[in-house]
């Protein structure tokens, strides 16, 4: 990443005076923006006594990890973290892996049928999960499934369907088809068509929507309150809600809590910026 | 032989896939009207009782508080974070100094969970140790002040500035990916012949934009009426229901009061309320397939 301003550039792009006025103005959003993140960092490391008797704005007294250490082990969050991956990752494996099997029939082949499906599955991906509820709960609890992983692992695969196809189908779509005609005259089958080539030649669209899944299953909140019971089943999110009604006069720990949680996606989002935002316009324009 | 596997080579590809999308999206969408039609409680199986669960609704009281609630949301939510996002995008799209920081600024809020986001605005709005309310009192313009999360008449939109403050990174990005696909020599074209800024931006870049300016707009719909995660955090509806939203009243009405066969019925209202937005979305996507 590269961080140095240009100074060229900066000397260039300030030249008007209009443009000096929108910078700042631009400078003082970003900063009010940066506030909520900012005093979460803040208040995570301080004590709440200390902020109660001095005010949040006065210089900490003591800068401490107490709090940090005070959720991850007696807040729980050192099992509800390592839930959220048993949860998120085969989620995330078993959508793709689904996802870019119908992609391929979508994209690749004319057939009878062929729009309705994609249709389907675009609309699908948009519909308000409350009308999914009730019937996947009970359908979950019917397959025995309720309060396991993989009650909300099937759910997150089958909803994650919709968004996953429509982006790798739209991708595929683009690969050159001569590729895939020399493949069949040399006999490939179908089978190796996909794993070998088109998978391949849509790992840029892959990583892309695999960021964005990521990112959105492990936040998912609604889903495991509703298909987990058992406290010790219980992803970051929800473990995050119980934590706050654990310590609820003790603000510093549920924020330090907070931090903890959010630090998965937020890596991820550090490290593959570039895909996450592929990813979010892929969907919506080409 | 061989045409004949050629043929049935794509549903193999689809058989799995679909089924599961069958039988944990597409049916149960379809199952949710009948539930609503039962008094369905969660325990005993299901009876008919026809359309009885509407007419309850249409006497009760939460139910259209929390529909309002929902209107207020959708109008914020297709207006500020729309406006803001599109003039940050033209802000940042041209190279300016800084650049990467800033927009990695405005991306950052969206990658936080609803429940870390609830929980940290939360904090800010603590009405005496937090943040919001320390700043004011500091600024000796205020001797106290306001309850953010218990005051009836301003809570919700404490809980939609939290979304706002979401939402804007989101509308930015797919501004800014609709800014790069405008041809520059238009814009250029528009200056030499004496147009100025305002009317390029009206009457050039604007409808250049209205196909990312639709997606938006359904999205934000869309996340408007998804509502949960934060309200659900923030004040669970509270208080006296003055911040409760449609999918919020919907998980109380089953989850806690146990009538599910109520609950279904909310849901599909919510259902109705997107569906034209849905199809608004379909209706663009299909304008893009009679491209190729």
């Amino acid at each position: 990443m590269n961080w140095n301003i240009d100074m060229e550039n900066a000397r260039e792009y300030f030249k008007s005076p209009w443009r000096v006025l929108i910078y700042i103005v631009l400078v003082i959003t970003a900063l009010l923006w940066f506030v909520p993140i900012l005093t979460a960092l803040i208040t995570s490391v301080r004590s709440f006594d200390d902020i109660l008797t001095n005010g949040f704005i006065s210089w900490p007294k003591t800068i401490t990890f107490e709090n940090f250490l005070t959720a991850w082990n007696r807040g729980g969050l050192n099992k509800y973290l390592p839930n959220s991956f048993k949860i998120t990752i085969p989620s995330l494996v078993l959508t793709m892996f689904f996802s870019s099997l119908s992609a391929y029939a979508l994209a690749r082949f004319k057939f009878p049928g062929n729009r309705w499906i994609f249709f389907t599955y675009v609309g699908g991906m948009l519909l308000p999960f409350q009308v999914l509820l009730l019937p996947v709960l009970r359908l979950t609890d019917f397959l025995g499934l309720y309060d396991t992983y993989w009650g909300l692992i099937f759910f997150h695969t089958a909803f994650q369907l919709g968004f996953c196809t429509f982006m790798l189908r739209n991708y595929m779509r683009t690969v050159p088809s001569e590729i895939i005609e020399a493949a069949r005259i040399d006999g490939c089958g179908e089978i190796r068509i996909w794993a070998q080539i088109m998978l391949p030649l849509t790992l840029p669209a892959i990583a892309a929507t695999a960021t964005l899944e990521f990112t959105w299953i492990f936040n998912d909140y609604l889903w495991a309150i509703i298909l987990l019971r058992s406290d010790s089943l219980k992803p970051i999110t929800a473990g995050l809600a119980t934590l706050q009604g654990q310590y609820v006069t003790d603000w510093p720990v549920i924020v330090a809590g907070a931090l903890i949680g959010t630090l998965p996606t937020l890596l991820v989002f550090l490290f593959l910026q570039r895909y996450f935002i592929e990813g979010l316009t892929l969907g919506s324009t080409k | 032989m061989a045409r004949f596997r050629r043929n049935i080579v794509p549903y193999l590809f689809l058989l799995i896939p679909v089924i599961i999308y069958l039988v944990w999206v597409i049916g149960p969408m379809f199952y949710t009207f009948y539930l609503s039609l039962t008094d369905w409680d969660g325990l005993t199986s299901p009876t008919f009782i026809g359309l009885r669960n509407y007419e309850r609704l249409f006497h009760d009281k939460v139910f259209f508080l929390s529909l309002k609630n929902n209107l207020k949301w959708l109008l914020a939510f297709v207006t500020i974070p729309v406006a803001f996002g599109l003039l940050l995008a033209m802000a940042l799209n041209k190279s300016i100094p800084g650049e990467k920081i800033f927009k990695m600024n405005f991306y950052m809020p969206m990658v936080l969970a609803m429940v870390v986001s609830g929980l940290i605005w939360g904090w800010m709005y603590h009405p005496k140790g937090g943040l919001i309310n320390t700043f004011l009192v500091a600024t000796g313009l205020f001797k106290k002040g306001p309850g953010w999360l218990s005051d009836r008449d301003i809570v919700l939109y404490s809980i939609i500035i939290v979304a706002i403050w979401r939402q804007v990174g989101y509308v930015m990005v797919l501004y800014l990916a609709g800014l790069k696909s405008i041809n520059p020599q238009l814009l250029e074209a528009a200056h030499i012949d004496g147009a100025t800024g305002w009317q390029t931006f009206w009457r050039i870049l604007l409808p250049l934009l209205t196909p990312v300016t639709i997606i938006v707009l359904v999205i934000s719909v869309i996340d408007s009426l998804r509502a949960f995660d934060l309200v659900s955090i923030m004040t669970r509806g509270g208080p006296a229901n003055a911040s409760s939203v449609l999918a919020n009243f919907m998980y109380i009405e089953s989850f806690n009061n146990y009538k599910m066969g109520y609950g279904s019925a909310i849901a599909v209202i919510i259902f109705l309320i997107s569906l034209g937005f849905i199809f608004l979305y379909l209706w663009r996507v299909m304008q893009d397939e009679l491209e190729y």
